[in-house]
Formats: structure tokens, C-alpha cells, sequence
């Protein structure tokens, strides 16, 4: 075990439901600032670890520390990005955005701080031109885009994304992973991304975990040395493309696994 | 221009429905005693606002209507919300409800008789009856749909519960009842003839059974117009008032 200065710590964590075990004995540490990705087949059980940290559920077993103690329940400590937005649709651009700042845990914070804090993230997610507009209006990368604005005015000290652009096309995909880059070298946050995509996770982590088939254990903890900021140029560099080749050999070996599974 | 256009446009099939029935009538199929030309009744109607205080009779029944609607709507909400959020109480109260819903209120007239006397309570007891089961089941069906996430998002945002009912809940449960006052509206219009039976002394309800008593048809059918009328334009200012309220949803439309 690492020193006790890691900012989120799983402690041999398990979490079953009913006679199925779907998160077995996991344990790592997220230190200050690092990315982290989990990779692994769907119904892995990752969104369950993701969940636990969040505070949605509890573990059955172990424990999963946030700065030493254990969870109690979601806190705006802890901004969470879904793959279906989670946008409110009743409000504008704006008011989604500024929904974090009018809730009673942020009465210290001033009034025209809390218009100059959208006004940043608008322009950061650029989202300005739609301030106005409905959710229902927006295209899919626009209200990821809008949660992650929504997500980031609350001024969170980590970032859980659970599979965030899973929803989106290969371009808007694309677009949404610079412009994360972008914000993460802007405001760095401690994150921990849920994704299907061995490229996204490299691109984007500077570690990798490598989860089984279900119930979850981590298979390899893979350190991703690329420097930040990175550009997409980094995907023809031969160093990544050796890395994935490496790194998509492993992930598919769960996936047939969960296969056998079922 | 086009507002003229689109006003003329709905009113186009009221034209239409109103030419075939003068098609009816001039074409000879019914005996020209069974079947009141449209001006007739237009007549009719007339000289009942002039001469029979027929304006007094439709604010009587426009109130019972919107009483019935008041008190289905105020009772309908909150327990259709309860149920909503509740999945065990739901599985216990639905067949109940659904026992409840699906009498015609007219079956209860004898026993409303009975216990509610022949006043005005009892007229708008049979619509409050009707107008909050109608709602009652909207609500609860339309609150058991919400989504979990933005209940989530708003934890991980850092509400309170009281802000999440506040601010989360309340505006995901104003389209339901919007919709639950339209359908429990269209319901309670529907039982007011219905409602009229008790002791029918005035009403619009009162009137046509009144008529049907001299075999009057003009005045018959100038009683079910205004019903629909007036039903139409209630129900036309509360699809007005959602458009507004509900203009961040995909399916305001019309």
C-alpha cells in the first residue's frame, strides 16, 4: 500500500448483489491529479466501482476511502459526467449551468462571482451562442459538453465520468476529447473515466486499468507516460500505437471471458 | 395574414361538419321533425341566452365544472405523487383505483342521493369523483416515469432534499399536472350531464334533459354545442397555458 497522502483509496473492495458478486476484492489509489481510466468488457462491473466512489452504493466488503474516510454518500466534492447527460431539461444552457452555484453550499459565493464563473465556463465549453437555448435543442456533444460546463462550475475536486462520450460519433468523440484535454490543463481536476475505448483511455489517463470479465478485478495497471498537453498527433506516434496494440490484446482477452460468462 | 390563415384553418372543420349537416337535412333521410336545421338550433340557442336566462344555466354548470376539476386536481396531485414515488403503495392502491375509475359516475347517483342529499354538493361530489380519478391515475403513471438521473446529478451537485424537491422534482412533475388537469377537465365536462341528473332544476344538463321532456330538439342540440363549446375552450386555454409553462419539452407541439 502506497502512503496514506492518496487523495481516493479502494481498500479490497467488493460489492455483490444477491448471490452475484460483481466487484471482487479491487484495490488502487488515485493520487492528486492523476486521470485514471478503467477499461474492461460491459457488465464488468465498472460503473459499480465508479458508483461506489460517487456515493451512490455501498461496498459489501473493504472500503473505499476519500481522503482516508470512507465514503458516505454523492457530495459536490465529486462532479459526475453520465453517458445520458443528465442535462435538466427545464432549464436553459445557462441555468444548467449556474444550478450547482444557487444551491444552499455555495451561499458564501458571490453574486456576480457566480455569473463570472458561468460566463467562464460558456466560453470554455463554448456554449455561449446557446446560453438561451433548450437541452432539446442541443445536439448530443453540446449537452455533453453543457454537463461537463454544469459539472465543472461546481468547482468539484474530482471528475467521474462514467463512459461520457459512449453516445456520441467519432468526430464529435473526438472534438469532446481536446476539449476535455483542454479544460483538464486549464483546471486540473483528480479523475477517474469509465470507457469501452482502449484509444480514449490512453489519450486521455496518465494510468490505465485493465478490469476482468465480472466480478471485477483490476487485470493490469498500466502507466501511460506521454507528457501533457497532448495533441491528436500523439495517435501516429509509434510508442502509442505499440502501447494500444499491447493494451487491446488484453482488454479483448477479458471480453471473451465475459462472453464465456453468459 | 397567416394568423387570420391559421384561425380560418380551425375553423375550417366546423364549417365542414356544419355543411354536412345541412347535406343531412336537405337530402331527406331523416323526417324534417327529427332533425333541426343548424340555424334552428342557432335560434334556439339564441332566443334561450334572450329569453330563458340560458347564460345562468352555463355559469352554474361552468362552476360545478371548475369546482369538480379544483378539488379532483387538489386531492390528485399529491396522492398521485405519493403513489408515484412509491412502488409498493402502487401495486397495493391500483387495483383499487382502477376499481374506482372505472364506474360511471352515473351508477353512483342513487347512493350520492342517499348520503350527499340533492344540493349542490352532490352535483359537484359526482364531478369531483370523475374529475380525480381521471388525474389521479395520470399523475402517478407520469411520476413513475421520471428519470433517476437528474435526482443523481443534483446529489453529486450538492442539493439538499428539500432543494431537490424544490427544484428538480416540482418542475418534472408540473407536466403531468398540466396533463392530468386536461384529462380530468375533458372527464368532469363529460359526467356533467350526468351530474345534472340530481334534481335537475338548472344547468345546461337541466336544460337538455328539460327539452328531451317536450321532444325540443333545437333546444337539445343547442345544449350539447355549448357543452362542447365551452369544453373546447377550456381545454384550448390549458393547452395555451402549457405551451408556455412546457415549452422546454420535446413534445409541446400543436
Amino acid at each position: 500500500m502506497a502512503g496514506t497522502d492518496a487523495k481516493v483509496a479502494f481498500r479490497n473492495v467488493s460489492k455483490s448483489y444477491g448471490a452475484i458478486e460483481v466487484v471482487h476484492d479491487v484495490s488502487f489509489e488515485l493520487n492528486e491529479g492523476d486521470f485514471v481510466s478503467l477499461v474492461g468488457p460491459s457488465g464488468c462491473g465498472k460503473t459499480t466501482m465508479m458508483n461506489m466512489l460517487a456515493g451512490f452504493t455501498q461496498p459489501t466488503g473493504g472500503a473505499v476511502l476519500l481522503e482516508g474516510e470512507p465514503v458516505a454518500g454523492p457530495g459536490p466534492d465529486r462532479g459526475v459526467i453520465f453517458q445520458e447527460y443528465g442535462v435538466f431539461p427545464w432549464l436553459t444552457v445557462e441555468n444548467n449551468i449556474r444550478f450547482g452555484l444557487n444551491l444552499a453550499v455555495r451561499r458564501d459565493i458571490k453574486k456576480d462571482e457566480k455569473s463570472a464563473i458561468v460566463e467562464k465556463y460558456l466560453a470554455l465549453m463554448r456554449l455561449q451562442e446557446f446560453r438561451n437555448a433548450w437541452p432539446k435543442n442541443l445536439s448530443g456533444g453540446m449537452r455533453q459538453r453543457l454537463a461537463l460546463a454544469r459539472a465543472y462550475a461546481a468547482n468539484p475536486h474530482f471528475l467521474l465520468m462514467d463512459e461520457p462520450f459512449g453516445a456520441l460519433d467519432a468526430q464529435t468523440r473526438a472534438d469532446m476529447h481536446d476539449l476535455l484535454l483542454g479544460i483538464m490543463q486549464a483546471e486540473r481536476k483528480t479523475a477517474l473515466l469509465i470507457t469501452h475505448s482502449v484509444d480514449e483511455a490512453i489519450y486521455l489517463s496518465n494510468r490505465v486499468l485493465v478490469i476482468s470479465a465480472r466480478p471485477s478485478r483490476i487485470v493490469d495497471d498500466v502507466h501511460i507516460p506521454f507528457p501533457f498537453p497532448r495533441t491528436r498527433d500523439l495517435l501516429d506516434d509509434k510508442e502509442f500505437i505499440a502501447l494500444r496494440r499491447r493494451m487491446r490484446d488484453l482488454v479483448m482477452k477479458q471480453y471473451a471471458d465475459q462472453l464465456a460468462l453468459r | 395574414m397567416s394568423r387570420l390563415a391559421d384561425a380560418l384553418w380551425r375553423l375550417a372543420p366546423f364549417a365542414c361538419v356544419v355543411a354536412l349537416w345541412y347535406g343531412v337535412k336537405w337530402s331527406g333521410i331523416f323526417s324534417p321533425g327529427l332533425l333541426p336545421a343548424p340555424h334552428e338550433v342557432a335560434i334556439a340557442l339564441f332566443e334561450r341566452l334572450r329569453y330563458n336566462n340560458f347564460l345562468i344555466d352555463i355559469w352554474l354548470s361552468v362552476q360545478r365544472v371548475l369546482l369538480g376539476l379544483l378539488f379532483g386536481m387538489i386531492c390528485a396531485v399529491p396522492v398521485g405523487f405519493l403513489i408515484g414515488w412509491n412502488r409498493r403503495l402502487r401495486r397495493f392502491v391500483d387495483p383499487l383505483i382502477n376499481f374506482f375509475r372505472a364506474l360511471p359516475p352515473i351508477a353512483l347517483i342513487p347512493l350520492v342521493i342517499v348520503y350527499l342529499g340533492i344540493g349542490e354538493i352532490a352535483k359537484v361530489a359526482i364531478l369531483f369523483y370523475a374529475a380525480f380519478f381521471a388525474a389521479v391515475i395520470v399523475m402517478y403513471e407520469g411520476m413513475s416515469q421520471i428519470s433517476p438521473i437528474y435526482i443523481k446529478v443534483s446529489r453529486t451537485l450538492g442539493a439538499t432534499d428539500f432543494e431537490i424537491f424544490t427544484k428538480v422534482i416540482v418542475p418534472l412533475t408540473l407536466p403531468h399536472v398540466l396533463t392530468a388537469a386536461r384529462v380530468a377537465l375533458g372527464v368532469a365536462w363529460a359526467t356533467l350531464v350526468a351530474s345534472e341528473l340530481v334534481a335537475a332544476q338548472n344547468g345546461i344538463g337541466a336544460v337538455i334533459q328539460n327539452a328531451s321532456a317536450f321532444f325540443n330538439l333545437p333546444v337539445i342540440y343547442a345544449g350539447i354545442i355549448t357543452i362542447g363549446f365551452f369544453a373546447l375552450l377550456m381545454d384550448t386555454l390549458l393547452r395555451a397555458a402549457s405551451r408556455r409553462l412546457l415549452s422546454w419539452q420535446d413534445s409541446v407541439e400543436h
